[in-house]
């Protein structure tokens, strides 16, 4: 029989995790770490993880007994990308929040989806800039009070996931930590992909987004997340107007492309002809 | 051959194995000879989206134990001020290639400027030592460039090569020397059951992603062994002065620069990259008008040679400092000259312009008069 999964094992020891009582962070990182553990890592000596700024970029540095780049702020994809090209058959996986993946380091997650960079994004979308003290993110729901809107926010959030399956994405998929059984199963699928993939985990920040934003408690705040999410096939059926302010989870892609590790090595192959 | 293209081949006698860059002029020939030879060295080119990610990657792979180089000029250097100051906190070494540009923003992307000698020196935030290069000559970006990856590794710290458009625009031969007779330094790994890996003022080994050191790299405050420390002081404090000190205790060993004439000269010159060019004409024609004009030539902006330009100063009336920009390098001499002498500035900026050996004869006669 299969050992049962024991989250310390895969932990640095004698830390204590730094996250506030009922953040997501602890089930996102312990839904990846029970992917690794069934898809059958005893270890993670053959991962490296790269993070930037922000809570969630904490889940792996240090915490994870693994190499870690905790580097700055939004700049964790182009960090992995180095990493990935010179050492492929190294897993290299990047942690980083909405703030850090969807807002200041956007660009880089676009670009690394165009190339199939083959590396795993979890994007741990908590709506808001958490470990600032709650400040109004690309993602952060129209009309929420944050403490840079105090009045309502005024701008439409980023459908991230979407974004990256438009640009290339080979694996992608938004749960929210609500969906922890299938979290954890495209966990999996993605550690599995051969290309980018691309995971958006909905996360709650009672701490900095759900108190200004009118959540008793966490578990108000969950209940809030099963009550909002459609599944993707539903949510086809719905006008854009329906969808507002809704989270819409789901596998929404799973395909096969070269990978840009694939793409560079075989123009090495044509260089060396030549020297 | 192009002073880009020497650069480029400099690197890759260095050992760098990884280039990762976006295009800007005047730096573009860089990335461009790279492209074509590195992956016939089984190196990678990669073009980024911007100068962020370039040094990004460049940080990535020379984690995983890559030399690893990024080529830029002055709008693409002040992206990557950032990451300059995450490589030197978490003791990574690569080479940044800054073609200077006459500036600021877009400025005039196509014509020479020496701007950015402060910026070398201080561009990303907070405390820091700089280790600059300045390369006056295509053999000089070849020569400079190597030893640029030698110090990067040597002390685990990003390093600039400071030129600009016009040395690297140059075309000029270069002696190539045999390669077993070019120094090449290699980082120094951790033996099996080492784990203080940063923080060490004789500079720690690096061990690689994927070697089973579980290693965790941050540019947040960190001890010895990488675990981070967001609020204590004394740590922070060890930290920041350990890693200027593994650099500024050896001043002495990276610190390079030409001197002509120092010991007896009725005025001294100081000066760096396509300027310096036009000091050795002027110190000739200065000879003809009776006047013994000194020379130091600096290798090294940063640290500053500042105990060669004291000593030459001692000796003259008065200190010159020609160079493209509205004065930069003048005030890192005069606080050096330290009042021994008056110190001159000639300046001059925009259009691709040098300071003439006569502009600069003329005011170095005047200087003593």
């Amino acid at each position: 029989m299969a050992e049962p999964f024991n989250m310390k094992r895969y932990l640095r020891p004698d830390l204590t995790l730094p996250f506030c009582v009922g953040c997501g962070c602890v089930n996102v990182m312990s839904s990846f770490l029970r992917a690794a553990h069934e898809l059958g890592h005893k270890d993670l000596s053959k991962f490296v993880f790269c993070s930037g700024i922000g809570c969630s970029a904490w889940i792996p540095s240090p915490y994870i007994m693994a190499d870690s780049l905790h580097v700055v702020h939004g700049r964790s994809i182009p960090v992995a990308m180095g990493v990935k090209l010179m050492r492929p058959d190294l897993n290299v996986v990047v942690f980083g929040g909405d703030g850090d993946i969807a807002g200041i380091g956007l660009s880089h997650l676009i670009h690394a989806a165009r190339r199939n960079l083959n590396i795993m994004v979890v994007m741990v979308n908590n709506m808001i800039y958490g470990m600032t003290g709650g400040q109004v993110a690309p993602t952060t729901p129209f009309g929420a009070k944050t403490t840079t809107t105090p009045y309502g926010n005024f701008e439409y959030p980023l459908d991230a996931t979407r974004l990256v399956v438009a640009a290339g994405a080979s694996y992608a998929a938004r749960w929210t930590t609500a969906h922890g059984e299938q979290l954890t199963e495209s966990m999996k699928k993605a550690l599995g992909t051969k290309g980018f993939a691309f995971i958006e985990a909905v996360s709650p920040c009672p701490t900095a987004f759900g108190r200004r934003a009118g959540f008793r408690d966490i578990a108000e705040m969950l209940r809030w997340f099963q009550d909002s999410s459609i599944p993707l096939e539903q949510a086809s059926k719905l006008t854009e107007k329906e969808l507002v302010n809704k989270i819409v989870v789901g596998e929404y892609v799973s395909r096969e492309v070269p990978t840009l590790t694939d793409n560079i090595y075989k123009t090495l192959k044509e260089a060396e002809k030549i020297a | 051959m192009q002073g880009n293209e020497a650069c480029a081949e400099g690197a890759m006698t260095a050992g760098c194995r990884f280039y990762a860059g976006y295009p800007i002029t005047p730096a573009s020939e860089i990335a461009e000879r790279m492209a074509l030879r590195l992956p016939q060295l089984g190196g990678l080119v990669v073009q980024m989206e911007d100068e962020m990610a370039s040094l990004g990657a460049v940080i990535g792979a020379s984690w995983t134990g890559a030399k690893a180089m990024t080529a830029t000029s002055g709008p693409g250097f002040s992206l990557m001020q950032e990451l300059i100051g995450y490589a030197f906190m978490s003791e990574t070494p690569c080479v940044i290639v800054d073609v200077q540009r006459a500036g600021p923003s877009t400025g005039q992307a196509t014509k020479c400027g020496q701007g950015d000698v402060m910026q070398a020196r201080w561009g990303t935030h907070s405390d820091y030592a700089s280790i600059v290069l300045a390369p006056n000559s295509v053999q000089e970006l070849f020569d400079l460039t190597i030893r640029a990856f030698n110090l990067a590794e040597t002390f685990r710290t990003p390093v600039v090569v400071l030129s600009d458009e016009i040395t690297s625009h140059m075309h000029e031969s270069i002696a190539i020397p045999r390669l077993e007779k070019i120094e090449i330094v290699n980082r120094r790994k951790p033996s099996p059951k080492d784990n203080r890996f940063f923080m060490l003022e004789e500079v720690a080994p690096m061990p690689s992603v994927g070697e089973g050191f579980n290693v965790a790299v941050t540019g947040s405050t960190h001890d010895e062994t990488g675990r981070r420390f967001t609020a204590d002081p004394v740590v922070h404090q060890r930290l920041v002065k350990t890693l200027v000190e593994k650099i500024m205790n050896n001043v002495d060993k990276i610190v390079d620069y030409e001197a002509y004439n120092i010991e007896s000269c009725d005025v001294g010159v100081v000066s760096f990259g396509c300027t310096s060019r036009a000091v050795f004409e002027t110190v000739e024609l200065a000879k003809e008008k009776g006047t013994k004009v000194g020379f130091v030539r600096l290798k090294t902006l940063w640290p500053f040679p500042e105990k060669i330009v004291r000593e030459m100063a001692q000796n003259a009336k008065a200190v010159v400092v020609p160079e493209l920009n509205m004065r930069e390098l003048f005030y890192e001499v005069d606080r050096a000259v330290h009042g021994a002498a008056p110190v001159i500035p000639v300046n001059k900026v925009g259009g691709g312009e040098m300071i003439t050996p006569e502009e600069l004869l003329a005011k170095t006669l005047r200087s003593v008069k």
